[in-house]
């Protein structure tokens, strides 16, 4: 199965959304890498060990928030051993949507990623 | 430049200049920080710069590997966007020294430097960041040597001129990237913290150049004669 993590300047926020797309994709192994040692921000490391942990063969599609989350997940994909891209999209939405994809059989990482920047085009209010 | 050895220490005073310069400019980098960012661009890097320092201080690797190292340990102890936007770039920039610390090494591991920090931070000139005073110090290095054929210390002296020009260049601009940009005209009369950073760095790294080849050029210049009575000339030769 395609793993997923995502990462946030806060591990509040990178847990909670991890619980929300957790209820929906129950299947996928997600894994919340959050803050910069107990402090808000992004670490590598962090980054890079959640990879490790989310990822079963399959390789893992990474949601991340702001600027240096973005710099820090490139990073630590080029640094680790484990397939994974970034997929361009809001984290929340975007973490939910990648959650149900993943838990489908078929699912790939490009359908993975595919279904996660869908979220992009959400309108909240008409 | 000079055998292995003299290349390995001049490195590693390099490294530990920069970080007692940190150490030093830390309340004023997170100052700069507080007003357009999220005040931890002091704290950080004096703590990663620090590490690095510490990381390879009894290092016998050749400066290659010193550099390499310094990087690696950036990436993990500076955290937020500059661990990847410093520590990355010197990662990756350090493979251009493997051969050595030469005046044409230095400008092609200041050229990866350079564009590490763009495709990373995905920045231009103009959006309020360190690629402001990087570059301009780039270019004025590299024409210096190549074109102007300066010697690489003045080469690096009007590096550090260009990076501080930058710098300034950074005050009246809006932000486009990063922390800065989410406050739009509110960052415009700030100085950026990066590229003030930047410029702390590089006048380190030229305070280290001035020690060591300075008295190298003494030492060529001057044929085995009677010792000076300059104590900076001695300084020089001690280096």
């Amino acid at each position: 199965m395609i793993g997923l993590v995502v990462v946030s300047h806060s591990q509040k926020a990178a847990e909670g959304i991890c619980e929300i797309a957790a209820q929906m994709g129950g299947k996928a192994p997600i894994e919340p890498a959050g803050g910069d040692d107990g402090e808000i921000g992004t670490d590598t490391t962090t980054i890079k060990n959640a990879i490790e942990s989310a990822d079963d063969g399959q390789g893992v599609v990474v949601l991340v928030d702001l600027g240096s989350a973005v710099m820090n997940a490139e990073l630590a994909i080029e640094m680790g051993d484990t397939q994974a891209v970034i997929a361009d999209a809001p984290v929340l939405e975007g973490a939910l949507n990648a959650a149900v994809e993943a838990t489908n059989d078929a699912a790939t990482m490009d359908s993975v990623v595919e279904k996660a920047e869908d979220a992009r085009e959400y309108h909240k209010v008409n | 430049m000079a055998d292995a050895d003299t290349q390995r220490e001049a490195v590693l005073t390099a490294i530990d200049r920069v970080a007692d310069r940190l150490e030093d400019e830390r309340s004023y980098l997170t100052e700069l920080d507080s007003a357009i960012g999220d005040a931890d661009h002091g704290s950080n890097l004096s703590r990663g710069f620090r590490a690095a320092a510490d990381e390879v201080a009894d290092s016998d690797d050749d400066v290659g590997e010193i550099v390499k190292t310094i990087g690696v340990t950036l990436i993990s102890k500076v955290g937020g966007a500059s661990g990847p936007l410093y520590g990355g770039s010197i990662m990756s920039a350090s493979q251009e020294l493997d051969d050595g610390l030469t005046a044409d090494t230095s400008i092609a591991f200041a050229e990866a430097y350079l564009q590490k920090v763009l495709d990373r931070g995905d920045a231009r000139v103009g959006a309020k960041t360190m690629v402001d005073a990087l570059t301009p110090a780039v270019h004025s290095y590299k024409k210096s040597i190549e074109v102007d054929d300066l010697p690489p210390l003045t080469a690096f002296a009007k590096a550090v001129e260009a990076a501080e020009a930058g710098v300034a260049f950074t005050v009246p601009l809006r932000a486009e990237k990063g922390r800065a940009s989410f406050l739009g005209w509110r960052s415009v009369g700030h100085q950026d913290p990066g590229a003030t950073s930047t410029l702390f760095i590089m006048e380190e790294l030229l305070a280290t150049a001035e020690q060591y080849l300075e008295g190298e050029t003494d030492v060529d210049a001057a044929a085995p004669t009677e010792p000076e009575a300059d104590p900076d000339e001695i300084d020089g030769g001690d280096a």
